[in-house]
């Protein structure tokens, strides 16, 4: 079974991304979205350490939560893609099933 | 008899994600029309209100990032921002808005609302006020 995990807190603030990528399996996706979108930005060397252990797993970030934060895609942390809505709905579908990380 | 008192807006949290920023910012402006001596913080998640750049035409919210500019005019003119916090998520300050105040004393010179200052310090500046109020 694949799965999509979503990520919508604050790396800063909440364990969230941290519970999430130890539990996501290998061929597994992360997305972030809303607050957790902090995660994908480049220079946090705590979180960005983490984002880069996650060796397996596709990882992707909301670029409408992205924007609207200040953060423009040459601060995102390498092998982190951007997506819109509808790549969200097209990850949601082509997963097994989605897990919120809240 | 009026007394002015120290009341300062503890920021903590993201943008957007919640409510909080927006209310803070709600509530300073009310606030501002006491005049009282005022000053806002921005700590931990709380930095990132103030990041430029902010975009929010495809999340279909309103970009309250601006009126953060106007916070000078109603005589809000310190704003604090912990250089710790900005480290910790990879930011400076050439990162955040460049925000102004107009210094009526000074033949409306312009002047940085934003001070950056330590942990330390502002652990002192907050051991100052009459009142602190967390958003």
């Amino acid at each position: 079974m694949s799965e999509l995990h979503t990520v919508n807190k604050s790396p800063f603030e909440k364990s969230s991304l941290e519970s999430c990528l130890g539990h996501a399996q290998e061929g597994s996706a992360v997305l972030l979205l809303e607050d957790g979108v902090y995660g994908a930005a480049k220079g946090a060397a705590a979180v960005e350490a983490k984002m880069k252990a996650a060796t397996g797993i596709k990882l992707y970030v909301l670029g409408p939560d992205f924007k609207a934060r200040g953060l423009s895609a040459d601060r995102l942390i390498d092998g982190v893609e951007m997506v819109d809505y509808a790549g969200f709905v097209d990850l949601a579908a082509e997963h097994d099933k989605v897990v919120a990380w809240v | 008899m009026s007394e002015i008192k120290k009341f300062m807006y503890l920021n903590r949290r993201a943008p957007y994600g919640t409510i909080y920023a927006w209310e803070s910012l709600e509530v300073v402006l009310i606030g501002a029309a006491f005049e009282q001596d005022v000053s806002l913080a921005f700590v931990d998640d709380g930095v990132y209100q103030i990041m430029k750049g902010q975009d929010t035409a495809e999340v279909g919210m309103k970009n309250f990032s601006p009126t953060y500019s106007a916070l000078g005019d109603y005589e809000v003119t310190k704003l604090y921002v912990e250089k710790e916090s900005l480290e910790e998520r990879g930011l400076t300050i050439d990162d955040l808005m460049d925000l102004k105040w107009e210094d009526e004393d000074e033949d409306w010179a312009e002047k940085d609302s934003i001070i950056l200052v330590s942990r330390e310090e502002l652990s002192q500046a907050m051991s100052e006020q009459d009142v602190v109020f967390s958003f």
